[in-house]
């Protein structure tokens, strides 16, 4: 037995897709191809069988991703990913904010800063640099969007660069794409037996 | 295409030598890897059951429900006899309300979306790869509405 996950937590759950993934055996050459330029392809998770539905948006998706979150320059990886939780927490995207709260506390060495956020929700009380991008990036994934000019002078009076406010742009702006499939096509799930 | 005539630095009125060129060019990869994501998901080779004037007025939909008329006049130009969907003040057809809903819901209101908005698809008739088609179509359009704003906003022009 497994129940869906409600809360924000960053111990990551299972991803139980809403529709009937491709199955592996009938794929077509194309799908097939696609799912090579995965990051893994030792092991294709149900998610990604599931978006080789539409082989064209998946091929040119997976190495768009990798670029916005992982290309060298820019924002720090952490900072980015804090774009990509505020994001996801706006959408309530349990799954994603749980897969990129972890990688940010790992990548900071500390759980403090997605501690707050998960219990103090969205007006934690981050560091004046880590509020204005959460700030910023929770504004830009709100259903209109609604970051302001006066969002943007946060960012540059945080002392971000240009490179920086792009990067943050991106990195959440991509999560309003990741949300609106990870949350969409599936729930996230625990097995009843997990601690 | 030039870097700068990308469909998403053009609705931002980003151009060449402007105040944000320096930064867009550190990352022209994702721009142009944008476009290609715009391609595939506006003209697919396979349309599923959506062809390119239908994806075009849903993307005029979303773009305009964003309240990003820049963008969605850019996509209404494409949305041919289906101004009915692309304009959101018009309430659409019958055959296409369950669709239309589905789409709004997904990209305003996300968090709201639960297990029976995708069995209510199902239940239309919409098979899996199709719904998978839509939420594609949906979540890019999403994307680029905000990287526009930010954009915008960098440049220091309303949004």
């Amino acid at each position: 037995m497994s129940r869906i996950v409600h809360k924000f937590t960053r111990q990551v759950p299972e991803w139980r897709p809403r529709v009937t993934p491709v199955n592996l055996d009938e794929a077509t050459p194309e799908q097939l191809d696609a799912l090579k330029v995965t990051p893994s392809n030792t092991k294709v998770s149900a998610y990604v069988l599931t978006l080789a539905h539409d082989v064209e948006s998946l091929s040119v998706r997976s190495p768009l991703f990798n670029a916005i979150m992982y290309d060298e320059g820019g924002m720090s990886r952490a900072e980015r990913e804090l774009g990509a939780i505020a994001a996801s927490m706006v959408n309530r995207c349990i799954y994603c904010a749980a897969v990129h709260a972890d990688r940010h506390a790992k990548l900071e060495k500390s759980t403090d800063v997605t501690d707050k956020l998960f219990t103090q929700g969205t007006d934690a009380d981050l560091s004046p640099r880590d509020a204005a991008i959460f700030t910023f990036a929770r504004k830009l994934s709100e259903g209109v969007p609604s970051a302001s000019a006066d969002d943007m002078a946060a960012l540059r009076e945080a002392g971000l660069t240009d490179e920086e406010i792009l990067d943050l742009i991106l990195s959440s702006s991509l999560f309003g794409w990741a949300n609106r499939l990870m949350h969409v096509l599936g729930d996230p799930v625990r097995t009843e037996d997990t601690v | 295409m030039s870097l700068f005539e990308t469909t998403t630095l053009l609705a931002a009125g980003a151009k060449g030598g402007g105040q944000i060129a320096d930064a867009v060019q550190t990352r022209a990869n994702i721009f142009e890897m944008t476009q290609a994501a715009k391609d595939a998901v506006l003209r697919p080779k396979d349309c599923g059951a959506f062809p390119h004037d239908l994806r075009a007025a849903l993307a005029a939909r979303i773009a305009a429900r964003a309240k990003d008329m820049e963008l969605a006049q850019r996509y209404a130009q494409a949305a041919g006899a289906r101004t009915d969907i692309s304009d959101p003040a018009q309430n659409s057809g019958t055959d296409d309300a369950v669709l239309v809903a589905f789409v709004d819901k997904v990209a305003g209101a996300t968090k709201d979306i639960a297990a029976d908005d995708i069995a209510q698809l199902q239940n239309a008739g919409v098979s899996d790869a199709d719904i998978v088609r839509l939420c594609e179509l949906v979540a890019f359009v999403a994307y680029q509405v905000r990287v526009v704003a930010g954009l915008r906003l960098m440049q220091g022009t309303k949004t």
